[in-house]
């Protein structure tokens, strides 16, 4: 079961994690902590392994080394379904939607109980996304992203989830949608820590509080948002973020 | 024209084609044999719906490639056969109430055998092999002969004849039209089992959850659903199916053989394969297509009866890769 963040507290804590895919060294130590006050935002460039940090964080991708701690129990060696079970939530890149099934199944896949609780869990997440409630017989893949976006992560917080893992939730999204997105993670820390994944500097300040930096499978830099924030430096060589606009001739 | 009524207008068409392709053989056969073979054809699609939809939900939800399902369905026959043999008198009875007793009885021990001898085999040799085909092909077809040969020594090898239930035995004669009785039967099986199946997949959680399996694994796991014991589950319900196929069909062609299962495996991969793999509607279509075609040549061309299928397979293949149904990965 999932257990009340106390604050300042270490939910989650990745040291020095490694992951393979086939021969490929993606990870090649990478080290965060999440607390229980603050939204943690991983970025980096493309290539970096902020989206495969967060699948190994889910038993997604097997760690080959390094310890992944969540309130203070090793969970690198667990099965998805038992890190899922317990009180982690997670909306992928691609956000998973089951396009065949309707929105109303797909909630209902994702809810683990069904009791009074639970019902007033969705009846608060469906408030908070009322689109999905407009849409709730309609099958999902009609769904225009935002909506689907909408609906990956009300699955995620359905549950008694203390620790969401999103994976750039606002790609690919419109900028009114990619405010309607934080205003709802913003809701959604109320209640759950949030680590997320995100390249679209807007956002990511819009909701962090603190931020690591991955480059080349490593966490190479971190800090409070509000410091990145005013560090060109740092954000012209990590993440190819420039004020000065290049000469076009 | 909107997308909806583009997509209203195609599927109106492939009705329309479809019956035109049901009434086709009527321009060669007269009427009355017509039916008679119709429904032939639909109680061999109905048989072979019932092992074809166990590989499709297999290959549809665990991605494996199960060439021991024809061991499970032989498996199935034999122990039904068993059944029958130790019921003899239940089963030449006059009685309806004993003869379906008995048919009942048969149809409960082999499929409950046979998921039994599913789990083992999913648990001591598929586990292993997950998302590796080639060695799915492999470990799965050294299973098949393990299995068969396990037949030939418990049952010894020569074919056996396979005794019919007094009731299902003979013809109705309705206006000149033969209607063999457990053709009707085989019928009503293939349509309990595929209304079972809708229901299980359509209202409730764990069938839901299948259904959201077979799209997406990963994500079906990442929200706390262990999918070994959903994989467990389903090879058991796959293995349960081949069972009743292989009884049904050998009531059917009224015999028992060590090898059966590897003649009806080949006609349940061109239904798979036709009717898309994961999609239980697509075994029905994909499976009643493979029966009535092949009543239907078979009687126009006999010589072309065994490789139409093949041909509707090729040509299914070249519009639609992905086969009638398939459902969405």
């Amino acid at each position: 079961m999932a257990e009340e963040p106390n604050l300042n507290e270490t939910i989650l804590k990745v040291e020095d994690a490694h992951t393979f895919i086939g021969h490929h060294h993606i990870l090649q130590g990478v080290s965060f902590e999440a607390k229980a006050d603050a939204v943690t935002v991983l970025i980096g460039r493309n290539g970096a392994g902020k989206s495969t940090t967060l699948r190994t964080v889910m038993g997604l991708l097997p760690a080959s080394q390094g310890k992944i701690l969540y309130n203070g129990k090793e969970i690198q060696h667990k099965r998805p379904y038992k890190i899922a079970r317990m009180g982690i939530g997670f909306v992928p890149e691609d956000m998973g939607i089951f396009a065949n099934l309707t929105v109303e199944e797909n909630m209902r896949v994702a809810m683990l109980v069904e009791d009074e609780a639970a019902s007033q869990r969705l009846a608060r997440t469906l408030e908070m996304f009322k689109d999905l409630k407009k849409f709730w017989k309609a099958q999902a893949g009609i769904l225009s992203g935002g909506q689907k976006q909408m609906l990956a992560i009300a699955r995620a917080i359905v549950n008694e989830t203390s620790l969401l893992l999103i994976d750039e939730p606002s790609k690919g999204l419109a900028p009114i949608i990619v405010d309607a997105l934080i205003e709802a993670i913003n809701q959604i820390k109320e209640h759950s820590v949030v680590v997320l994944v995100e390249q679209n500097f807007y956002m990511a300040s819009s909701v962090g509080d603190h931020y690591y930096i991955l480059d080349d499978g490593r966490t190479v830099h971190n800090g409070k948002m509000t410091d990145l924030e005013d560090n060109d430096e740092l954000k012209s060589r990590y993440l190819g973020i420039s004020k000065v606009a290049p000469n076009v001739s | 024209m909107s997308e909806t009524a583009i997509k209203r207008w195609n599927k109106e068409l492939t009705i329309v084609g479809a019956v035109i392709l049901f009434m086709l053989p009527l321009l060669g056969i007269p009427v009355k044999t017509y039916l008679t073979l119709t429904i032939a054809g639909l109680a061999m699609g109905m048989l072979l719906f019932l092992i074809a939809s166990g590989v499709s939900i297999i290959f549809g939800l665990m991605d494996v490639l199960n060439f021991a399902h024809g061991a499970l369905f032989a498996w199935g026959a034999y122990v039904g056969f068993s059944v029958f043999g130790r019921l003899r008198e239940w089963v030449d009875a006059e009685s309806v109430l004993q003869n379906f007793g008995v048919f009942l009885v048969a149809i409960l021990a082999a499929m409950a055998a046979v998921a039994v001898l599913g789990i083992i085999l999913e648990r001591v040799i598929v586990r292993r092999v997950y998302g590796n085909h080639l060695f799915q092909i492999l470990i799965t077809f050294g299973a098949t002969i393990v299995l068969v040969e396990l037949i030939r020594v418990f049952w010894g090898p020569n074919d056996e004849v396979m005794t019919v239930p007094q009731t299902f035995r003979g013809n109705w004669d309705i206006f000149d039209i033969i209607i063999a009785k457990y053709r009707v039967i085989c019928i009503f099986i293939g349509i309990a089992v595929y209304t079972v199946i809708q229901l299980i997949l359509k209202k409730t959680k764990i069938g839901t959850i299948v259904r959201a399996g077979v799209e997406n694994l990963e994500m079906v796991q990442a929200m706390g659903h262990n999918i070994f014991l959903l994989f467990t589950g389903v090879f058991a319900v796959g293995a349960g199916l081949a069972a009743l196929g292989g009884l049904s069909m050998s009531i059917f062609s009224l015999q028992v053989y060590p090898d059966m299962g590897s003649t009806y495996l080949l006609f349940a991969f061109i239904v798979v394969i036709i009717g898309g793999l994961g999609s239980v509607t697509g075994s029905l279509v994909g499976a009643l297509i493979v029966g009535l075609s092949y009543n239907y040549v078979a009687y126009l061309v006999p010589w072309a009866a065994a490789g139409v299928n093949i041909i509707i397979m090729i040509i299914i293949l070249l519009i639609r890769p992905t086969g009638l149904f398939a459902a969405g990965k």
